[in-house]
């Protein structure tokens, strides 16, 4: 079926399947690949996305079920050639490696510093808990959420 | 093919253009951070088909008969394809030939390829592959490593022979290794003896197996893939696929983690296959699921020791037997079992010793390299020894482990000498004076608590403890492997500089080692790496065993100075050089007395020393690191702060392993393949890591660099649970820990 939806600021209709994931409309469908596929099962974090402003796990969303709603992804989080503050700061601070988990990480950097401008040290590692790392061991995702935070 | 490419960037800053011994910022790190960087599950080509792999649901069966009739007729099938369809060689591996592309006759673990499909829909390939109709004849598994060489053999006799090893003529025996040092008689005042057995951890690298294969038109197939070595890769899909290896040429799309898993082939054959037949792009990604069936595991081992001492603390003598189940195909493990064999009395100063490792085939998943490959298991057995010393003579663990560091000139139980630089003690003492935090105080806030917040209790039951623990590996291939690495350098006329080097960046930053390297020895900023292919340049060996940073500076190093010689020759103008670069020769080790046959058997070594505060909570069975401090031998910090990442997260996998990991099986079949049920640590379960980097340089290595990517996972699992044993007093043997281990003291 055709569904519609706004995109990053943008309207954007596709033609899915109805079993289809949003995550797999995104990345497969609309060209935009920057959410990712680890565990497709809402376990990792990595294809957090804002729908209609709240943090999900586009694996956990159909397609269908974005028809008509707004959804920011990590591509949408720089302002023109301007990096979003917490991009930024997770390439200075060295979180990023492989860079598989970093899209979802930020999306969800960037939830919890709209809600706590200031998070401790503990705020901060509840509020990434279910966003799945394997390089880091987390520290320099930490740094890079402080540093953010300023 | 399309890719995307970064339309931002941060400004050019002397962060970015760092040289050797700066930290310098990722140059993939805005690409990553928007979004943009392209991995290779991220591809896509025009007219591109999506593959899918029907695998076994038997561990052990005999293949009757397949019948593909219905699938093949199915609305977007393109192709359905079986063993019968592989044009050339029909098996293939990392070391021996002894894998089936798609099974043939039998399958000998769960989830073993069986048939492929390609559709217009990765859905519509799925179903089909459910239409495929196989008859299977289960077999009874060989499950119990124990027991494997007693069983019915699971592969023809002689898969490894000829190599070198020992001989044992036992079944499913892929190596057995004996090294026998001074004489193994020699008693001590004391003597502790313990066994020790690890579970199968997995890589669980985030990005999943994925990759697109693109026939080119004239027979031969580009494959874009996420791998560790590019060229090994093309070495073993050309034979199989029957063509000529230029004829097959491999790319590095992004890769999402590695850590051994992507050393061996997954989808690359596969989809190479599909897409000749087919005549279209053919993309395949596989989901969690897949990926725990998709690539090899770390060994799981049962290790028993003796350690014998003088009263005054020195290690008189050591056995050790080991077992490694292999699983069912070859994979590295017969390098595992010789790691793991030569590493097992740890990095201390012994002058008697006998060791004994085999490891088996049996129908549990296959097991090959993860970081650490070997080491952790041994390390995890011999650091529980050395605290059973201490305590057996009441010298104060640090003490005993300073007693008995091994330094240079001190000869290995293989006879090897070690002539670079080995600052055990050094290492030992930088973290023996790292200070942990004090205790908290209860009431607190539940995230602080073990068991986190799960809200349970008020930590009534916490109790505290601290662990040390010392590991070591060898550093780059080992035992006669001819291992070099090649690097292409262009000096244009404008000035710039483009390197070509097809060492695998799986994450670790070996981009940047490459252009800080070239950097610094053209003496230039405008330098930059072109994609990593097995088309423009030689092979640069693989992202692993800690030997890519050592590697590829060494290359890249050679490589700069011969084109700025050239240059300066002709007088200016173009150049375009490549180079080869090989580190020190191994030799073979001796195979009836695991002793060296020349002067070394390893190229270097590289320690680390760690101590970690742990609470447990005894009524939970619960636990929380609290704090882990840490010191390691890095030869020469290429970028400190990749440095300190590569601590960190091999850290958080030694974490894992010591607490929450482990691919259980029953009959063969793995029963949590998924982030559900295999745990990873999160957020909350990694405390600060707080690391020094002891700089004592390697004289064999460019610049003294020692590669830093596995001795943190080496050493973090042993000294996790020995704070758990200082916790709660029990003997903690086998990781990783549960909690009815620690519950109810």
């Amino acid at each position: 079926m055709r569904i519609s939806l706004e995109i990053n600021g943008e309207r954007r209709e596709a033609d899915v399947w109805e079993g289809e994931s949003l995550l797999y409309v995104l990345r497969e469908r609309l060209g935009l690949p920057g959410s990712k596929n680890a565990c497709e099962q809402g376990e990792c974090g990595s294809c957090s996305v804002f729908l209609d402003g709240t943090l999900v796990c586009a694996c956990l969303v159909l397609g269908v079920q974005a028809d008509g709603h707004e959804v920011v992804t990590v591509e949408g989080l720089a302002e023109g050639d301007s990096l979003h503050p917490v991009q930024e700061a997770f390439v200075e601070t060295g979180a990023v490696q492989c860079g598989f988990c970093t899209p979802g990480l930020v999306v969800a950097a960037v939830d919890l510093l709209q809600r706590r401008p200031q998070p401790s040290d503990d705020e901060i590692r509840e509020a990434l808990s279910g966003n799945l790392c394997r390089c880091t061991g987390y520290q320099k995702i930490f740094d890079a959420v402080r540093a953010a935070a300023g | 093919m399309s890719t995307t490419t970064p339309s931002r960037v941060l400004p050019r800053t002397r962060l970015e253009l760092g040289r050797v011994g700066e930290t310098a910022r990722r140059s993939d790190g805005v690409p990553k951070v928007a979004g943009e960087f392209a991995y290779s599950s991220d591809l896509v080509a025009a007219g591109m088909l999506w593959g899918h792999t029907l695998r076994s649901p038997h561990a052990h069966a005999r293949i009757l008969s397949i019948d593909v009739s219905e699938a093949v007729g199915m609305a977007g099938v393109h192709a359905v394809l079986t063993h019968e369809d592989v044009p050339g060689e029909k098996t293939y591996g990392l070391e021996f030939p002894d894998q089936p592309v798609l099974a043939i006759d039998r399958v000998r673990y769960f989830g073993e390829p069986v048939a492929v499909v390609a559709a217009d829909h990765p859905e519509q390939a799925r179903r089909a592959a459910e239409r495929i109709r196989v008859e299977y004849e289960p077999l009874e598994p060989v499950v119990d490593a124990g027991r494997a060489t007693e069983s019915e053999s699971l592969h023809p006799a002689g898969v490894t022979s000829g190599h070198g090893y020992l001989d044992d003529p036992r079944p499913n025996v892929l190596r057995s290794i004996v090294i026998r040092h001074g004489d193994p008689d020699a008693a001590g005042d004391v003597s502790v003896e313990g066994e020790y057995e690890l579970g199968i951890q997995d890589q669980a690298f985030l990005g999943p197996e994925s990759g697109l294969a693109v026939p080119d038109g004239e027979g031969g197939v580009d494959i874009y893939v996420a791998t560790q070595w590019l060229h090994v890769d093309r070495n073993q899909v050309a034979p199989c696929l029957a063509l000529e290896p230029e004829q097959v040429r491999i790319h590095l799309a992004g890769v999402g983690g590695a850590f051994g898993g992507r050393e061996d082939l997954s989808m690359q054959l596969h989809s190479a296959l599909l897409a000749l037949h087919t005549e279209r792009p053919v993309k395949m990604v596989y989901n969690r699921e897949e990926s725990f069936v998709g690539h090899v595991h770390r060994h799981p081992a049962r290790i028993w020791m003796e350690h014998r001492a003088r009263r005054d603390g020195k290690l008189v003598c050591v056995h050790v037997r080991i077992l490694l189940d292999g699983g069912a195909y070859a994979s590295s493990s017969t390098a595992v079992i010789a790691n793991a064999s030569c590493f097992a009395c740890g990095p201390y100063s012994v002058d008697n010793a006998l060791i004994e490792g085999s490891v088996v085939y049996t129908n549990n998943p296959p097991c090959g390299a993860m970081r650490g490959f070997g080491a952790v298991q041994v390390c995890f057995a011999h650091e529980a020894q050395m605290d059973k010393v201490a305590r057996a003579l009441d010298i104060d663990p640090v003490e005993l482990r300073l007693l008995n560091a091994l330094k240079p000139g001190d000869m290995l139980p293989t006879g090897q000498v070690v002539t670079g630089a080995m600052p055990v003690a050094e290492v030992i003492r930088r973290c023996a004076e790292l200070e942990p935090p004090p205790a908290e105080e209860l009431p607190r806030d539940a995230i602080r608590l073990p068991g986190g917040a799960g809200n349970t209790t008020r930590g009534e039951g916490i109790r505290r403890g601290e662990g040390f623990a010392l590991g070591f590996k060898n550093i780059c291939y080992s035992e006669g492997f001819d291992d070099f690495c090649a690097a292409r350098v262009k000096l244009r006329a404008d000035g710039g500089a483009e390197i070509h080097c097809a060492a695998a960046e799986v994450g670790q930053g070996v981009t940047n080692v490459i252009l800080q390297v070239a950097r610094t020895e053209l003496g230039m900023d405008d330098v930059v790496l072109a994609p990593g292919t097995t088309a423009t340049v030689g092979s640069s060996g693989s992202s692993s065993a800690s030997r890519m940073t050592w590697m590829a500076a060494g290359a890249v190093r050679d490589a700069c100075r011969a084109a700025l010689a050239e240059r300066e020759a002709k007088g200016g103008g173009e150049v375009d050089v490549e180079r080869v670069y090989r580190h020190p020769r191994t030799t073979p080790l001796e195979p009836e007395t695991g002793q060296v046959t020349g002067e070394r058997a390893h190229v270097a070594f590289a320690c680390s020393a760690m101590k970690v505060v742990a609470e447990v909570d005894v009524e939970l069975g619960l636990t929380r690191v609290v704090w882990i401090g840490t010191a390691q031998d890095v030869g020469k910090a290429i970028n400190p702060q990749a440095v300190e990442g590569q601590i960190e997260g091999g850290t958080a996998q030694g974490l894992g392993l010591a607490l929450m990991e482990e691919i259980l099986t029953r009959d063969g079949r793995i029963l949590n393949p998924n982030f559900t049920d295999y745990l990873i640590p999160t957020a909350l379960d990694m405390p600060p890591v707080q690391s020094v980097l002891v700089e004592d340089p390697e004289p064999d290595a460019p610049y003294g660099l020692k590669g830093v990517g596995e001795p943190p996972t080496v050493v973090s699992t042993a000294a996790i649970v020995a704070a758990l044993r200082d916790a709660t007093g029990r003997e903690l043997a086998r990781v990783p820990v549960r909690p009815d281990d620690i519950v109810g003291l």
